[in-house]
């Protein structure tokens, strides 16, 4: 991660033209735009799509980004819209069927073993929920609880309404909550 | 499906009450006072709440996350940056060609217009000494 002044100069380079640091800028800032794609499409390949067309269109377009945020947030942003755009185009129902393999690297070094098997297999579980979730509320859920985006952001990068963006973060997170913490009676209605 | 149907004061119910717990969950709305009483006394409501918080807990901890994409991907972004680059300069290059031709014909033809009328007129003033 690049910190915020260094980000700053690099971008202000990149918009004067300077492709050098337009190409710091994609290697400070591709594992994270990959995670997101990767979160977002749930498969490799299109999380590759996904972060290609989105450093092309954060290129062509980064005279308009004013700063005003940092600059992977922005690019957060635009890996949304290019996401969204992705799997509107993408035959529906492949992302339904992802299975439980979709497991996640943990590039994270903890020192205590066991911690880290039971948190591995939390973060194992939720990823797998967030992967069964239909990609519409996957989208929503990922990018407000995890990436911690405004309402009003997702709702334009996914050319939604503010309100259909809250709707879909509340039943994703209740399919979630079904999934991951079942309450008496719901494992059992589930199976049925 | 719930079994539950608890009804606190209000006459809210364990139902009214699970469809609001995903919006307030984060802080970010206020639940009705009623749903508020309701849950203060229903402890089905109160672990269901409690659920929701440690889902929302693992999903923020999934921020601290990062994947690390197959080897290449950068290559792959910088080529295709280089690709477009391309494809704008050959853009650019064309279109200031077509502007280009589209003046030299422009001039071509003002100039034969104007040499024209500079013809005719001449041609007038011929006839009119003679």
């Amino acid at each position: 991660m690049v910190i915020p002044s260094e980000e700053a100069r690099l971008v202000a380079a990149a918009k004067a033209g300077d492709a050098a640091a337009f190409t710091a800028l994609v290697e400070a800032t591709q594992a994270d735009v990959y995670t997101l794609a990767y979160r977002l499409t749930g498969n490799e390949d299109d999380a590759r799509d996904v972060a290609q067309e989105a450093y092309l269109r954060a290129f062509r377009s980064l005279k308009r980004f004013r700063g005003d945020a940092r600059f992977s947030t922005w690019m957060y942003r635009i890996t949304a819209n290019c996401a969204s755009t992705h799997l509107t185009k993408r035959t529906k129902g492949r992302h339904d069927e992802l299975s439980d393999d979709d497991t996640v690297l943990d590039e994270r070094p903890e020192s205590d073993p066991e911690s880290m098997a039971e948190a591995g297999a939390l973060r194992d579980k939720v990823t797998a929920a967030l992967a069964d979730l239909p990609p519409i509320l996957r989208a929503v859920v990922v990018l407000r609880d995890v990436y911690d985006l405004p309402h009003d952001a997702i709702a334009t990068e996914l050319g939604i309404t503010e309100s259909a963006a809250k709707v879909r973060l509340h039943r994703a997170r209740r399919k979630l909550r079904e999934r991951l913490f079942p309450m008496p009676g719901e494992e059992k209605a589930r199976a049925v | 499906m719930r079994s539950s149907k608890f009804f606190g004061s209000g006459g809210v119910s364990c139902d009214d009450v699970a469809d609001a717990l995903p919006a307030i969950v984060d802080g970010l709305e206020v639940a009705d006072i009623e749903v508020q009483r309701h849950v203060a006394a229903c402890l089905r409501c109160q672990a269901e709440l409690v659920q929701y918080r440690k889902v929302l807990r693992m999903l923020h901890e999934l921020r601290t996350e990062v994947l690390e994409p197959t080897p290449g991907l950068v290559p792959d972004i910088l080529a295709a940056l280089e690709a477009a680059g391309e494809r704008r300069a050959i853009h650019h290059l064309l279109n200031g060609r077509r502007v280009a031709y589209v003046g030299v014909i422009a001039a071509a033809t003002a100039a034969g217009a104007a040499g024209a009328i500079l013809a005719s007129r001449a041609r007038r003033r011929v006839r009119l000494a003679s």
